[in-house]
């Protein structure tokens, strides 16, 4: 091959590689529309009227995670998705908070990692496809996280004073968690750091509640 | 291969403070969950760590072909080549499935093509060399693995190892003229303005790495085209043995980091 025919076939996988970014990136988008509906249905729970429609909103959410099931449907390689990564990063992270956060609106349980994979409709291990991976879903528990903690401080304006007893068990066991992981100095590590303010928040919140004798003394129940 | 101690006592001061961790409820499914997480992030974790020190090896390897090239004049030292290649290999066969963007793989596009160049005074296909990237695997295979393990350079990072050869065939284009060799650096000239207008055609539809990468090329095509115009224009009147001295105060005068290998 002389070196011009070299450089003219290199050219058609660059082209080739312009197109799929192309592709990707109108997933994405899409996804990240997803995305955006299903966080507005879940966010109001924070409203006072919040929780007594949480069963709506779940399912709410479902149909919609559906949705985004179709969008990451078919298209996807192993090869695809390794090499542009990045471009799925944030969306994937948001989907699985939104996932955790749904799933623990239901059940106040955190969600598995199998669990969101099912919801998302993609894989959890990387050689099947598609996949999850673990610092995404990381990731998203620590947005959910975040979330919790805004959720707790609405309860008690709600008057809802048992569920940020709840949301403070939880998040605890959650921080006792990540204090296992062995983390590098990457963006997971960053947002890991934060998760300590959030704790710091559901606390004063507990402690508000305590001080005033508001909070109930069972653990369960509530809501 | 991995750093046995260093891993032993991160380990052991995780579990240490495991134990010291009041909040830590052991029949939690949260912690559970986060146990099975921390083994998953460890492995993978090694895994990368290994996967680095390789690239840096890959690297490493790579540039001492370069500089070995550049050193041979004879065909006598072929297999010095042959060895250090071989070690290329060796390294390479680490790689295994690779998941993420390799480093050295620029490094040793830029060596194998450098030492195609010199044998066969063509560009080495991205097919030929992905064709060489095949490695039969002979302790114990891993439950998923193939024996055959391939590895492929993309087409990007061909592309940028390509635009760093141009630079080492400046060097062999001045440094051939010095040991007396007058019609390497035609035939260079030639082969690296095919080169140039390649990446022209390619412009910046590219990995963006490769606008810096260009111009530096230009700069060593311009190189290689006056290196050319001084020897047709002065060759005959210089004697051989002086046309180095020519040609490293030229070099020096243009650029004063590039110098005479």
């Amino acid at each position: 091959m002389s070196v011009t025919e070299m450089f003219s076939y290199i050219q058609g996988f660059l082209s080739a590689d312009q197109d799929v970014r192309e592709d990707i990136r109108k997933v994405v988008q899409n996804l990240e529309q997803t995305a955006r509906e299903i966080l507005t249905v879940l966010q109001s729970v924070h409203q006072p009227s919040g929780f007594k429609e949480k069963g709506q909103l779940c399912s709410l959410a479902g149909k919609h995670f559906t949705a985004s099931v179709e969008c990451t449907g078919g298209e996807e390689s192993f090869e695809i998705e390794s090499e542009f990564h990045e471009h799925w990063r944030f969306v994937l992270q948001r989907l699985a908070f939104l996932a955790a956060f749904a799933v623990y609106l239901e059940s106040e349980n955190l969600v598995t990692r199998e669990e969101v994979a099912q919801i998302l409709g993609i894989e959890v291990v990387r050689e099947k496809g598609f996949h999850l991976d673990i610092e995404d879903f990381l990731a998203g528990v620590l947005i959910m996280a975040s979330e919790l903690s805004r959720l707790a401080v609405n309860s008690v304006t709600a008057g809802d004073y048992s569920r940020p007893l709840r949301i403070s068990n939880f998040i605890n066991e959650l921080d006792s968690g990540f204090r296992l992981l062995n983390l590098k100095n990457d963006p997971l590590r960053k947002r890991y750091d934060g998760l300590k303010y959030d704790v710091k928040k559901i606390e004063e919140v507990v402690y508000d509640l305590s001080i005033r004798g508001l909070a109930k003394e069972s653990e369960s129940g509530g809501n | 291969v991995c750093i046995v101690s260093g891993e032993g006592w991160s380990r052991r001061n995780v579990e240490a403070a495991q134990e010291h961790d009041v909040h830590a409820n052991p029949s939690s499914p949260i912690v559970a969950a986060f146990k099975v997480f921390q083994q998953e992030l460890d492995t993978k974790h090694d895994k990368y760590e290994r996967l680095v020190k390789i690239s840096r090896d890959v690297t490493i390897e790579s540039k001492r072909t370069i500089f070995l090239l550049h050193r041979v004049t004879n065909r006598c030292n072929q297999l010095l080549i042959q060895l250090n290649y071989l070690n290329l290999f060796n390294v390479l066969c680490g790689f295994m499935m690779v998941v993420f963007r390799a480093l050295g793989i620029q490094e040793y596009v830029e060596a194998v093509s450098f030492l195609h160049y010199i044998r066969h005074r063509s560009l080495i296909s991205l097919e030929e060399i992905n064709a060489r990237l095949v490695f039969m695997r002979t302790e114990n295979a891993p439950p998923l693995g193939a024996h055959v393990l391939t590895f492929q350079v993309t087409p990007a990072d061909y592309l940028l190892g390509v635009a760093d050869l141009t630079g080492e065939l400046m060097r062999l284009c001045i440094g051939s003229v010095g040991n007396g060799d007058i019609d390497t650096p035609f035939q260079l000239s030639q082969f690296l303005r095919q080169i140039h207008d390649g990446f022209s055609y390619i412009g910046n539809t590219g990995p963006y790495e490769v606008s810096k990468k260009l111009h530096t090329l230009r700069q060593s095509l311009g190189k290689v085209e006056d290196a050319c115009y001084t020897l047709r224009v002065r060759g005959s009147e210089i004697p051989k043995h002086m046309l180095a001295d020519v040609f490293s105060s030229r070099t020096t005068h243009m650029d004063t980091e590039e110098g005479v290998v």
